[in-house]
């Protein structure tokens, strides 16, 4: 059995998902400014970052309706 | 499930033989391949077939649940197998058809697949694009908006054929799959299946959804009520999900059923909240506009971006499952909301009113 696919001290990973949200995976806990934690019913969670969530601080997909743009890690954007 | 009421010659032939001993009867299993073949010509069109489409479904149920009554040896009896491909071939035929109308002139996107390397990003661009197009009524803002309370009971019995073994035609697919692509599959199919919480489970979420509208939530008790083509959009996904050379399909038909999910949900959560349902009837559809925002993007760019990477060939196919898929929804959707704008039912018997 291969144990050793994970990176070591794998702690968690943040995927800027082009146009989308900023998905974690991974060990982490998400808090309020005072350190209240958010409910979370996942491991996996998508964080909104186009600003349109109605359940912020998850993605609801509302960055498509808005056609949001992040620009940054996207392939090729030649009109920009 | 329990055995459905046959609805033409293929499906009553069929569950009369499921109904004795496996192999016991040649005679009947050749002339049931002769009746296949036969019809399987014959028909106008094998999506809104309702024989046809029963037939398969019952076939396919045999590698899920089963069939009350049926002996579980059926399921890999070759003589039943023969009938399956039989009925296979020109339906997956439809589906290609379909999804070549509906996709149109290849897109410029379709360019990446022209290349022959695709990369994940830019699957998940395609994808995503592909998304986007889907036009046609839509059954979410109806659901919002006009629905009554009978007709939010037949869109819960038009969606319980599958809803109620929500993941299990994705999850076929797994062991063909292997390193980025699957760990992406496993990870979705985790949450479909609540994370090791059985109360959490999508199916179960969708069942209480049912019972708080009264409705009955075993497994297949509505399978008499729905049109073909609501049962042709769950033999669509059995047909990738069992046949490893569409594997391409399957992935591509879960991206495109996550990537149309967030928004209708919403839409069709706040359909029940408008007839005062509350979180035990609205809480399948609260929790896929969370979860499907998170597995669309794995499985646009890790499940089928990483596939097409792998293996590029399979992109084309990719693209066939997604396309089928809207394509598909679109002509159950017509067929429910044509339906309710004349005031009929959209199911092939009317519920009976509330005792």
């Amino acid at each position: 059995m291969d144990h050793e696919t994970k990176q070591p001290g794998d702690p968690s990973s943040v995927v800027l998902c082009p146009d989308g949200p900023i998905l974690i995976r991974g060990d982490f806990e998400i808090v309020t400014p005072s350190g209240d934690p958010v409910p979370r019913h996942r491991n996996t969670v998508a964080l909104c970052r186009c600003g349109a969530s109605a359940i912020k601080p998850y993605c609801d997909g509302s960055h498509k309706l808005i056609k949001f743009r992040t620009g940054v890690p996207s392939t090729v954007d030649e009109d920009s | 499930m329990k055995k459905p009421e046959p609805r033409g010659p293929v499906s009553a032939e069929l569950i009369d033989l499921l109904t004795r001993r496996p192999g016991a009867d040649g005679a009947a299993q050749t002339e049931l391949l002769g009746l296949v073949t036969e019809t399987a010509r014959l028909t106008d069109d094998i999506l809104t077939d309702d024989d046809l489409q029963l037939a398969l479904f019952c076939l396919y149920e045999l590698h899920y649940g089963g069939l009350e009554g049926v002996d579980d040896l059926w399921e890999w009896e070759p003589g039943l197998i023969a009938v399956r491909r039989l009925l296979e071939e020109p339906f997956e035929q439809a589906l290609r058809s379909a999804a070549l109308v509906a996709a149109g002139p290849p897109a410029d996107g379709n360019n990446a697949a022209a290349e022959g390397k695709p990369d994940s990003d830019a699957v998940a661009e395609m994808l995503f694009a592909l998304a986007a197009q889907d036009g046609g009524p839509s059954l979410s803002r109806y659901v919002a908006k006009k629905a009554t309370i009978e007709q939010l009971s037949e869109f819960l019995i038009h969606k319980s054929v599958y809803q109620l073994k929500e993941a299990d035609p994705h999850t076929w697919v797994i062991p063909r799959l292997t390193g980025r692509p699957k760990a992406a599959l496993v990870e979705i199919q985790a949450d479909e299946y609540g994370g090791g919480r059985q109360h959490r489970m999508h199916s179960a979420l969708f069942a209480r959804t049912m019972d708080g509208l009264g409705l009955d939530s075993s497994y297949g008790s509505y399978v008499d009520a729905v049109p073909a083509v609501a049962l042709a959009s769950v033999n669509m996904m059995s047909l990738f999900g069992l046949n490893r050379r569409l594997r391409g399909a399957i992935t591509g038909h879960l991206a495109i059923y996550e990537m149309t999910s967030s928004r209708p949900n919403h839409l069709y959560g706040g359909g029940f909240r408008r007839h005062g349902f509350g979180a035990e009837v609205t809480e399948y559809f609260d929790e896929h506009v969370e979860a499907d925002a998170v597995h669309e993007q794995i499985a646009g760019r890790d499940l089928a971006g990483g596939l097409a990477e792998a293996e590029p060939e399979l992109l084309e196919d990719i693209l066939f499952g997604a396309t089928a898929a809207l394509a598909i929804d679109a002509r159950l959707t017509a067929h429910i909301v044509e339906a309710w704008q004349d005031g009929r039912s959209s199911l092939r018997t009317p519920l009976p009113a509330p005792a």
